[in-house]
């Protein structure tokens, strides 16, 4: 398929390059005129912001590379002289250690879209692995991350994170020391995880792309979770939604700097300000806030290599998800019970993220398992029959003519006359 | 220009509602270089934390105690990374260096111009040769001081008299004088 | 879909319970928030203050605490002069590299040497200090929880251990440290220091102005973070009602 592409680009200089190879054109197509549903609400702004967050993270990080030295003698006075003597680099940091909670809470909420409006669904369950995969990325990241400024909870917390791999049988202990590149937590490791942080978001960053290409082959998904039947149904990206995420973009910027000013160590643990020293455990030892919620449940079995198998189930259940539901209708706007577990769902994430920041001792171990326990039955049991079992409501005809003619009783969640069900949703 | 920016400005302000493209582009205007500024003033702070830090700034100048170099000796002293040379000259150095005629040398410089008034004994010059940067020898009463009994470049035979000027090839300039203050008798600032 | 209210009920009841049932045992005692002059988005630090507690620092706690970030130049920030700052580093002795019979010497400290540690290095710092390791104050602010309000509580929280508590040797007892013991005896009484503006130097008023300095020395950044933040956030503020301007006018003709 050789041959100069036909540039429609006036602008010789843009002009001469599109022919050549034709990136104008594509950003055109991808991010101009890309037909996008109409009736987004603002929690499609959080993909937008994930990409933002990545970005800064990336061009903090770069920067903050330069001041940063990767060896435990040095480690600890090299951040603190970056806070102190580099130029900025109060700015740069606290952009960058805060940026990390940011883009988790954008990420988040973002996973939280996928699910209530089920873009998790056929066509698009490989955009949602995809996803899924840029999760662990994230949190692979993020773990190495906090250890560079080896204080006591990078230490620690690079201690018990990797210890985690002990419980695999017969290899575990290999694993450990391999990881370590020792017999503790030590130089060699501290190393290999700066090199891995800063090259981890490259990675990421090619499975954003890869995430959008599946995006932009399936189109989006919208709030009412139905497929774009006609030209009515869809406005270009451009200027549209470019407008739409600018609002988000500047609220979510508020916030940001809301914590980097005002409260730059408010989702850190004040142990990290002592340097790492591997003979005293902090008392009370807690991941970063966004890891909370597998912290306890990885707590909640009182079996090691349980724990561990749990904590990694407890995401890799998400790889399945799009199987898992069997209910054919995405948004759940059309359906009444599926609306109310995942809010239970949310509320036990939001639980276990609690119980992991408490010790592990009486109730907070109950709420844990109870947490641990709908976790796992929401996805691996109710979601499953709730397909077969929910009446979900009627779903509007089309996305540019929203209202639907309902039967006058079916308001409220009630039964559903019969014949007023909800046509399932053509498959493609 | 101004005209139609104020006018712009006014078709802005009263009209309201209607889809005007005049008060869309001023909208957008605005909007466009509040970006840009934004975009602007984060980009600052990037580029100054790759300028020297405080730390590398509070060595940028340095005190050094004069009292201990003898007459005819000299001291190597590290400034900003690199070697200084400062050398308590002889009467008889001073003299020669003062009584070269400017039009024998090879960067023409007179040894006024390279100390300062009233404390010509002290020469104070970056032990860099111009040449190719390499720390010419001179100071050690040992070290082989080259024809004009100041330094003598090991490289490439570049050799400077006791200003500091460069007196025979390959190098092209005078060793170069650090910026420096006296402070007190001897004592003297550099940077 | 009861149950899942139900089990929605369970799950909040149970968090807002918690904390209850565990409000015992040897968790120290909350500080009290003091009305620092740093609080707040417009917080500034007290120079005044700061000064004094530089010398609380100076006279007393830097005979058994290090604080290694910082340096004297630093010191122009609380509001000492150059000449002032030169004079205070050169008080103190620093290692000075080796001599030219390669023996170790000491020198008279310059601004641009970070603070002098009253200890060699961390055993020698345990060995005076009955087997307890004085910890650095350079970011003591910032490595405790309640940060500033906890130093102060700290510094005036010693009292007679209840008649229950056994005190152990070379302990002593202050309700707000975990635990209620620690090794630091009490380290300010009353005129402790003189201050040269003459504030009398009650065990309070000290405690106030090293709990200043400290928090300076764990946040010198937190005056220019702060007045770039108020910045930033008007900044932002403008940008959010422009871009939704531009939103509005944007998506006028649709729906």
């Amino acid at each position: 398929m050789a041959g100069l592409h036909k540039s429609e680009f006036e602008n010789p200089v843009v002009n001469w390059i599109d022919t050549r190879m034709p990136i104008f054109t594509m950003m055109q197509k991808e991010y101009g005129s890309f037909p996008t549903p109409k009736n987004f609400n603002y929690f499609w702004n959080f993909g937008a912001l994930a990409m933002i967050s990545l970005a800064i993270m990336i061009a903090t990080g770069i920067f903050l590379a330069m001041n940063y030295t990767a060896h435990t003698s040095l480690a600890f006075d090299s951040v603190e002289r970056i806070m102190r003597d580099v130029n900025y680099g109060w700015l740069l940091r606290y952009i960058h250690a805060n940026g990390a909670s940011m883009f988790f809470i954008v990420v988040y909420i973002h996973i939280f879209r996928a699910l209530y409006y089920g873009s998790y669904k056929a066509p698009r369950e490989l955009l949602f692995m995809l996803g899924v995969v840029i999760l662990l990325l994230m949190m692979a990241t993020a773990f190495m991350g906090y250890v560079l400024p080896w204080g006591q909870m990078s230490y620690w917390g690079a201690t018990v994170i990797t210890n985690l791999f002990s419980a695999i049988p017969i290899v575990g202990e290999g694993i450990v020391t391999w990881l370590w590149g020792g017999f503790s937590v030590d130089n060699p490791t501290l190393n290999r995880f700066f090199s891995l942080h800063y090259l981890m978001p490259f990675m990421i960053t090619g499975v954003v792309f890869l995430h959008i290409v599946a995006l932009h082959i399936t189109g989006s998904n919208n709030p009412l979770g139905i497929d774009v039947k006609s030209p009515q149904d869809t406005l270009p990206f451009h200027p549209y939604y470019t407008a739409k995420d600018s609002i988000g973009i500047c609220v979510y910027l508020l916030v940001f700097a809301g914590l980097v000013f005002f409260a730059p160590n408010l989702l850190n643990h004040p142990d990290n300000y002592i340097p790492a020293n591997p003979l005293v455990t902090p008392a009370h030892i807690v991941p970063e806030w966004y890891f909370l919620p597998y912290y306890a449940i990885l707590r909640s079995v009182p079996n090691k290599l349980g724990g561990v198998i749990l904590m990694f189930s407890s995401i890799a259940v998400l790889f399945v998800l799009p199987w898992l539901d069997t209910s054919p209708v995405r948004s759940a706007r059309f359906r009444p019970i599926y609306k109310q577990l995942i809010l239970v769902m949310v509320a036990s994430f939001l639980v276990l993220g609690y119980v992991g920041g408490k010790p592990p001792e009486g109730i907070y171990v109950v709420l844990g398992r109870v947490a641990t326990a709908y976790w796992f039955l929401h996805f691996l049991v109710l979601l499953p029959i709730l397909g077969k079992l929910e009446r979900p409501l009627p779903l509007p005809e089309s996305i540019s003519r929203p209202v639907v003619r309902r039967p006058p009783s079916s308001g409220g969640g009630g039964p559903l006359p019969q014949g007023a069900t909800a046509k399932p949703m053509e498959k493609p | 220009m101004a005209d139609t920016a104020s006018a712009t400005v006014r078709d802005a302000i009263t009209t309201v509602g209607a889809a005007d493209p005049a008060k869309r582009d001023f909208l957008k205007l605005l909007t466009g270089s509040a970006v840009a500024i934004g975009v602007g003033a984060i980009v600052w702070p990037f580029i100054d934390s790759m300028n020297p830090a405080k730390d590398i700034l509070a060595l940028s100048s340095i005190e050094v105690d004069l009292a201990p170099v003898q007459e005819g000796q000299a001291i190597t002293v590290v400034w900003r990374g690199k070697p200084i040379f400062v050398r308590n000259r002889t009467a008889d150095e001073i003299k020669g260096a003062e009584s070269v005629a400017l039009n024998q040398l090879i960067d023409p410089q007179s040894d006024a111009d390279r100390v300062k008034a009233g404390k010509e004994k002290w020469l104070v010059v970056i032990g860099i040769c111009t040449h190719l940067g390499c720390v010419p020898l001179g100071n050690k009463v040992t070290d082989p001081r080259g024809d004009y009994g100041g330094w003598f470049c090991p490289c490439h035979g570049s050799q400077y008299d006791t200003s500091g000027r460069v007196r025979h090839g390959p190098a092209p300039a005078n060793l170069g004088l650090p910026p420096y203050t006296f402070a007190g008798d001897t004592k003297i600032k550099i940077g | 879909m009861r149950i899942a209210l139900a089990l929605a009920v369970f799950l909040t009841a149970g968090v807002a319970l918690a904390p209850g049932a565990f409000a015992q045992g040897h968790e120290a005692v909350e500080a009290p928030k003091q009305p620092w002059s740093f609080n707040g988005p417009f917080g500034t630090f007290d120079r005044a203050s700061m000064q004094r507690g530089f010398q609380v620092y100076k006279e007393v706690c830097s005979n058994c605490h290090s604080m290694k970030e910082m340096y004297y130049r630093n010191l122009t920030s609380i509001g000492l002069n150059e000449e002032q700052v030169k004079a205070i580093a050169a008080s103190a002795t620093v290692p000075g590299g080796t001599d030219d019979s390669g023996q170790a010497v000491e020198r008279p400290a310059l601004p641009s040497d970070h603070f002098r540690s009253p200890f060699a290095n961390d055993k020698a710092a345990r060995s005076a200090n009955g087997g307890a390791l004085p910890p650095d104050q350079s970011l003591i602010v910032k490595a405790r929880e309640n940060g500033s309000d906890y130093v102060f509580a700290l510094l005036n929280g010693y009292e007679d251990a209840p008649a229950d508590v056994k005190v152990g040797e070379g302990q002593y007892y202050n309700k707000y440290f975990p635990g209620h013991q620690l090794a630091m005896p009490a380290p300010l009484h009353e005129g402790a220091v003189t201050y040269a503006d003459g504030t009398p130097a009650t065990i309070e008023q000290m405690s106030r102005d090293v709990t200043q300095f400290l928090t300076w020395t764990s946040n010198p950044d937190l005056e220019v973070r702060k007045r770039m933040g108020v910045k930033v956030v008007l900044f932002l503020t403008l940008m959010t009602g422009l871009t939704y301007a531009v939103k509005k006018k944007v998506w006028k003709d649709v729906h």
